[in-house]
């Protein structure tokens, strides 16, 4: 099952998606905030939302999975 | 009756105004608006800019030298070269060194950033000003402020506010001024390069760095020394992990506190008679060809790297080699992502951003050694 993983180390800022939602490649799905800026994270495939994993106002580290796309 | 008035009228400060105050009262209103409205470095740029308004209010005697409540301020912090370090510890509590200690190569482009630095200190000479005003000039290219502040209140202290209002200016203009910069000397090709993940660095290299970094800096350029041992023992609290008390006073309640003192103490040493002078147009033109060199410097050495290197980095870090942090991480990572949307440099670009800083505090500590 595909994963979308941080890029960046950062906080949660916003989540756009909810379980369930339908998304398409290149969506915009969390936004993270790192050093004072707004990164927006995009999906790397198509699919529906089957697990959010973290929620807003965590801290990431890069390379943890943030959201599994079925 | 009209005898009181009037003898309120003539002790007042109205009589005794100038028109080069009002001038300055509009800079400082100028300033107020960037501050409260644009929000350019309000931290440091509200201050600045009261602190211009009440200097310029006649017979206040705020900076009268020996009673001024200003005064005191500034010649117990600034002369004397108590804040500018204070400032530097609580950085160092707030950076984080580990994108240079995992990619140590961004050194280089800290100290490619430099160069704008030496061919302005030249350009100001050929503009006459003298050696150690030239000095305290082409320190701005560095964009940093307190780093500016202590050259410049060492060498050059009628120079004061026009060099620090300067650097904090560029440092708030980095998005303004360079974007247009970092896509005239890159392609998009190489905008487009994602660079690989930093290979973590572990808590025992990051207590050694502040460590082993301070002392070799220090022994090779001692004049550096008051700046590069408090940013060390700041970053050394924070990656220790055992003095969070001390991270935070650092960080936050010293620094703010240090900031008030020295934004309104800047402010302060603009009075009407040392501001209003056309060499003050010439050092922010000149500030900004320092940094405008420094930028494209910074660019083509990595440009530069990249002929030799097997894994290419993205040539837009370069341009995070001036000390503006992290104001230039991030307006990197935002061109890398504008070039390709699942590119993310911030963290690649806060190595030659912080190896910027320590670049700049070594110019600084041997343009000192050498003109001091």
């Amino acid at each position: 099952m595909p994963e979308l993983l941080a890029p960046i180390a950062g906080n949660v800022w916003k989540i756009l998606i909810a379980v369930g939602d339908t998304v398409e490649l290149d969506d915009e799905v969390i936004i993270l905030e790192a050093l004072k800026m707004e990164t927006p994270i995009y999906c790397d495939d198509s699919g529906t939302i089957t697990e959010i994993r973290v929620k807003e106002g965590d801290a990431v580290n890069e390379g943890d999975v943030l959201v599994v796309i079925g | 009756m009209f005898g009181i008035f009037k003898e309120l009228i003539v002790s007042s400060g109205l009589v005794s105004l100038t028109g080069g105050n009002l001038i300055m009262w509009l800079v400082a209103f100028t300033l107020l608006y960037l501050a409260v409205k644009k929000q350019y470095e309000p931290l440091l740029l509200l201050p600045i800019a009261f602190g211009i308004l009440v200097v310029n209010l006649p017979l206040t005697f705020l900076m009268e030298p020996e009673h001024g409540l200003i005064w005191f301020f500034y010649h117990y912090g600034i002369e004397n070269d108590i804040i500018p370090p204070l400032i530097f510890l609580g950085l160092g509590a707030m950076i984080d060194f580990g994108p240079l200690i995992a990619n140590p190569k961004t050194l280089l482009l800290g100290a490619g950033a430099q160069v704008g630095l030496y061919v302005t200190f030249f350009a100001a000479i050929l503009f006459g000003f003298d050696l150690r005003e030239a000095a305290s000039i082409a320190i701005i290219g560095g964009a940093d402020g307190p780093t500016t502040i202590y050259l410049t209140s060492k060498l050059a202290p009628q120079l004061l506010g026009a060099t620090a209002v300067s650097a904090y200016a560029y440092m708030a203009l980095v998005p303004i001024i360079q974007p247009p910069m970092m896509k005239l000397l890159t392609s998009d090709h190489e905008r487009k390069i994602v660079m690989s993940k930093l290979r973590p660095v572990s808590r025992l290299q990051k207590i050694c760095f502040p460590i082993i970094s301070a002392m070799t800096i220090m022994l090779l350029v001692p004049a550096s020394a008051p700046l590069i041992s408090m940013l060390m023992m700041g970053n050394l609290f924070k990656e220790s992990g055992v003095v969070e008390r001390l991270t935070k006073a650092s960080s936050n309640e010293l620094m703010n506190i240090v900031t008030i003192f020295l934004g309104l103490s800047i402010g302060a040493t603009m009075t009407a008679s040392t501001f209003l002078d056309p060499r003050v147009l010439f050092i922010f033109f000149l500030g900004l060809f320092a940094f405008v060199v420094s930028t494209a410097s910074g660019l083509l050495m990595a440009k530069f790297m990249n002929l030799f290197l097997k894994n290419k980095i993205n040539p837009l870090i370069g341009a995070a080699g001036v000390s503006a942090v992290p104001m230039a991480a991030r307006c990197v990572h935002k061109v890398g992502s504008e070039a390709n949307r699942r590119n993310y440099l911030l963290m690649h670009a806060m190595g030659p951003n912080v190896a910027g800083v320590i670049g700049t505090v070594v110019a600084a500590a041997i343009l000192l050694k050498n003109l001091g």
